[in-house]
């Protein structure tokens, strides 16, 4: 499993580059991670980046984009203004989460 | 330092990229296939189009999309959701079977947190995909664009469809 640099600590990722110890994560690396993929965070980002943590703790696995919407109110267009073209697989990597599995 | 593992989005590899998918069908079983795809689609970014043709007109028709139907009639491979078992073809066709078996399509598809034919196309065109409507289907049914979606964005031709999607892949479904 590779480890990577980010926020100048060590970071356990996957090949891809998806953090696989959400434990890792806090705020600080979020606006890294963030940034590293041309975003910068707002309240409204963070809002849905709180929902995606606090979903996965309960659920055990990343929201789709769906989930995002029906149980945590984001609607769909609104993710994908926030999360430009992937917006399932930017949240996820933002709230350093495994990508999500579901298809829907 | 080493240079951090970034994924790669390629948000610009994938701006040229288009799928068209032709939902042929109107049943309630084959309805979900383009829309899935349709969804993973603009999910990574691709430009997507679907075509709504013959059965498949009945997805975007306001008066019957609420009322896809499945039925284990001519349907080979159906078999119970756990388990192998089958409903023999002689019995399939009695009465009642088929609003049986739809609905209990329509659980489980809910249960997975899928959402219902109408509101998944409203979930693909929030993420931008494109809904069209097939001309000749349309003569056909005599139905006009006030009959479907609002979000249709128009009845065309085949030829209109096939210079549209220029370059695009396709899928038939």
């Amino acid at each position: 499993m590779p480890v990577t640099t980010l926020a100048g600590r060590e970071v356990h990722v996957d090949d891809e580059g998806f953090m696989t110890d959400p434990t890792e994560w806090d705020r600080e690396l979020a606006v890294v991670l963030a940034e590293a993929i041309g975003i910068q965070l707002t309240a409204e980002h963070w809002k849905v980046i709180e929902f995606l943590r606090a979903d996965f703790e309960t659920q055990g696995e990343t929201a789709t984009s769906r989930r995002v919407q029906t149980v945590g109110g984001f609607p769909v267009k609104d993710q994908f203004e926030l999360f430009p073209k992937k917006p399932a697989k930017k949240m996820a990597y933002i709230a350093g989460l495994p990508k999500p599995r579901g298809c829907v | 330092m080493n240079t951090p593992i970034v994924p790669s989005f390629d948000d610009d590899a994938s701006s040229g990229r288009k799928l068209a998918i032709i939902c042929s069908k109107g049943n309630l079983d084959m309805a979900y296939p383009g829309l899935i795809l349709a969804n993973a689609a603009l999910g990574e970014g691709v430009e997507t189009h679907l075509f709504f043709t013959f059965w498949g007109f009945d997805m975007i028709a306001k008066k019957r999309m609420d009322d896809l139907k499945f039925s284990p009639t001519g349907n080979t491979a159906m078999h119970m959701p756990i388990g192998d078992l089958r409903v023999p073809q002689a019995l399939a066709p009695v009465p009642g079977m088929q609003a049986v078996a739809t609905k209990m399509l329509k659980k489980q598809i809910a249960d997975l947190g899928v959402p219902e034919v109408p509101d998944f196309l409203d979930q693909i065109v929030a993420a931008g995909g494109h809904l069209w409507g097939c001309r000749m289907s349309a003569d056909m049914n005599k139905l006009t664009e006030a009959d479907l979606r609002d979000d249709v964005e128009g009845i065309i031709s085949a030829s209109d469809f096939i210079e549209m999607t220029e370059g695009a892949q396709l899928l038939f479904i």
